[in-house]
């Protein structure tokens, strides 16, 4: 049990699993990356324009800039989980990669934490393709909106530490839906990515604030727009927590599965 | 430091309520090939498992290449090469990216794998392959690879578990020669198998499980010399059962399995001579095996 919660022993060439899945992702870059620049794309044109025209501005600012904003920060988090979940997934059970890894002078928490920071570079790579679909349509400012980069890579290591806790519990792929249903989907629609969180009824409004994206959408908008978000240390602790805690979680239940 | 490339002493390892590993012991000398038998469940993987330090005994000592596992397990399993029982090779790489990917995760650069690259191809039969993708290797090109990656690191003991397991007679074939060129280079191997003629053609001692215990442990030749006798006279046919009070003076041991008797005997002549000419009856003489050693000690119940 102490074993089981020990803290993680880790060695740098837990990079080397960074280094093995960027690897692998190279030879498929030009389809995961149009993949990234064309989903926003899409979206961002059909409610950003469409929508938009209809709601005009959303808390003082054109909807498609408001928008936009959210989707940097739901792309970082969809990204950060599909990685966390679905792809280690295979590396972990149907490809037995871990598994090899683990017989090299590696440990499972060099493997869990070179996956997540795979996966947050991954959520990272999503995240900027978003920003840079919205600058390119001129709603991005400079120098403010730089700032927004290190928000982008926090969210993607919190999202990525809980897929990886999910995904120490799962049994297969259909496991994964219920997470992607029964949490994301909802933190998706309360965190403040299509409209602001004040217009949700309180209970609901208090749910909305303990959650990650939330967080991350409240700082990035405001730095999208050319403005410092105010209570910026609070947000940033909260999703700082989720990495942590969800961490040591992907840790201490990934050994619970593998190293009994 | 010892001399021994692995010791383990009263290792227990629990699931629940069921014992898997029920306190073993015993020594791997330097340079040997060493056979762990046993059938399915038995628990030899498990003690693969818990001999690199993967997983945590409930009891018992252990020193590989003299580094305590699992404490310095990491330490030791950088000397230590594993073929392990299923396929893990990266289905996204070439032959020579899985060795690359894999050199570095023991902090091997890349030049120095690429310029042992040759070597390892050539020693799996896969010289000229690097660039082959995975998808395009047939089962045995595969467990060669998986045996070329697990000594990207030049390792001083290889862990091997069933190697030749769903292989072609001509894999199996170069595998064995492969682990005969291996100890002849002084590196120790480790190989669990459930193929007796296997572990009796490369071993020099074997180590039977079942339920999780040795209970036996010697060189093949040794183990056949103390357990079983000598010859093995195999008889089935529609005469059987009217020849078996025939048998029984015969032959000191005998098992009647389904349609078979399986007579054990030092001097299997007397038996030869009540067979000859039998029509209603088919039999084989054979030298004792290793087979026939497992088979009484683990007896002829399936495990599934």
């Amino acid at each position: 049990m102490a074993k089981l919660l020990a803290p993680p022993a880790l060695s740098p060439r837990s990079l080397a699993v960074w280094g093995r899945n960027w690897l692998v992702w190279r030879k498929l870059a030009l389809p995961s990356i149009l993949a990234n620049l064309a989903d926003p794309l899409i979206v961002l044109f059909g409610l950003g324009y469409g929508l938009g025209a209809v709601l005009g501005e959303m808390d003082g600012m054109a909807y498609f800039a408001f928008l936009g904003a959210g989707f940097v920060c739901s792309a970082t988090m969809y990204a950060a989980s599909f990685e966390s979940l679905y792809s280690a997934f295979s590396r972990m059970h149907v490809q037995r990669t871990w598994e090899a890894i683990v017989n090299a002078p590696m440990t499972l928490e060099d493997v869990v934490a070179g996956e997540w920071v795979w996966a947050a570079t991954k959520a990272f790579a999503a995240g900027l393709c978003v920003l840079a679909v919205v600058a390119v349509f001129g709603e991005v400012r400079f120098p403010t909106a730089v700032l927004a980069l290190p928000v982008i890579v926090l969210l993607g290591l919190a999202f990525a530490a809980l897929g990886l806790a999910i995904n120490a519990l799962a049994n297969g792929y259909d496991f994964f839906s219920y997470y992607m249903t029964v949490i994301l989907t909802p933190m998706l629609m309360l965190s403040g990515v299509f409209f602001p969180i004040d217009r949700l009824p309180e209970g609901v409004r208090a749910v909305a604030t303990t959650l990650p994206l939330y967080h991350g959408v409240s700082m990035v908008r405001p730095l999208l727009s050319g403005e410092l978000p105010g209570g910026w240390p609070g947000h940033l602790s909260v999703i700082v927590a989720y990495a942590i805690v969800g961490l040591y979680l992907a840790v201490v239940l990934t050994r619970r599965r593998l190293l009994r | 430091m010892s001399a021994d490339a692995l010791q383990v002493r009263g290792l227990r390892k629990r699931y629940g309520g069921l014992e898997v590993v029920a306190g073993i012991d015993f020594t791997v000398r330097a340079g040997e090939c060493f056979g762990l038998l046993g059938p399915n469940g038995a628990g030899k993987t498990t003690t693969l498992k818990l001999c690199l330090g993967l997983i945590e005994p409930h009891l018992g000592e252990m020193h590989l290449l003299g580094e305590p596992v699992p404490a310095r397990a990491r330490e030791a399993r950088a000397r230590v090469g594993v073929v392990p029982q299923f396929d893990s090779l990266d289905p996204d790489f070439s032959v020579a990216e899985n060795l690359v990917v894999y050199g570095r995760y023991f902090g091997i650069p890349e030049r120095t794998i690429r310029a042992r690259m040759p070597a390892l191809l050539e020693f799996s039969a896969l010289a000229g392959r690097g660039d082959a993708k995975l998808l395009t290797l047939s089962g045995g090109m595969k467990r060669r690879l998986t045996l070329a990656r697990a000594l990207v690191n030049d390792p001083e003991l290889l862990f091997m578990d069933e190697p030749t397991t769903g292989l072609d007679p001509q894999a199996r074939h170069l595998i064995w020669e492969r682990l005969r060129q291996l100890t002849q280079r002084g590196k120790t191997v480790i190989l669990t198998t459930h193929f007796m003629e296997e572990a009796e053609r490369l071993c020099s001692r074997v180590a039977i499980m079942d339920h999780g215990r040795i209970i036996a442990l010697g060189s093949p030749r040794a183990l056949i010399a103390e357990h079983i006798e000598p010859q093995v006279v195999e008889v089935h046919g529609p005469g059987l059962a009217a020849w078996l009070p025939t048998a029984a003076p015969l032959a000191p041991r005998r098992e009647h399995v389904g349609e078979t008797l399986f007579c054990y005997a030092a001097d299997p002549e007397p038996l030869l001579a009540q067979l000859r000419g039998r029509a209603d009856l088919t039999y084989i003489h054979r030298p004792a095996n290793l087979e026939d050693v497992f088979l009484k000690l683990t007896g002829r119940d399936l495990r599934d």
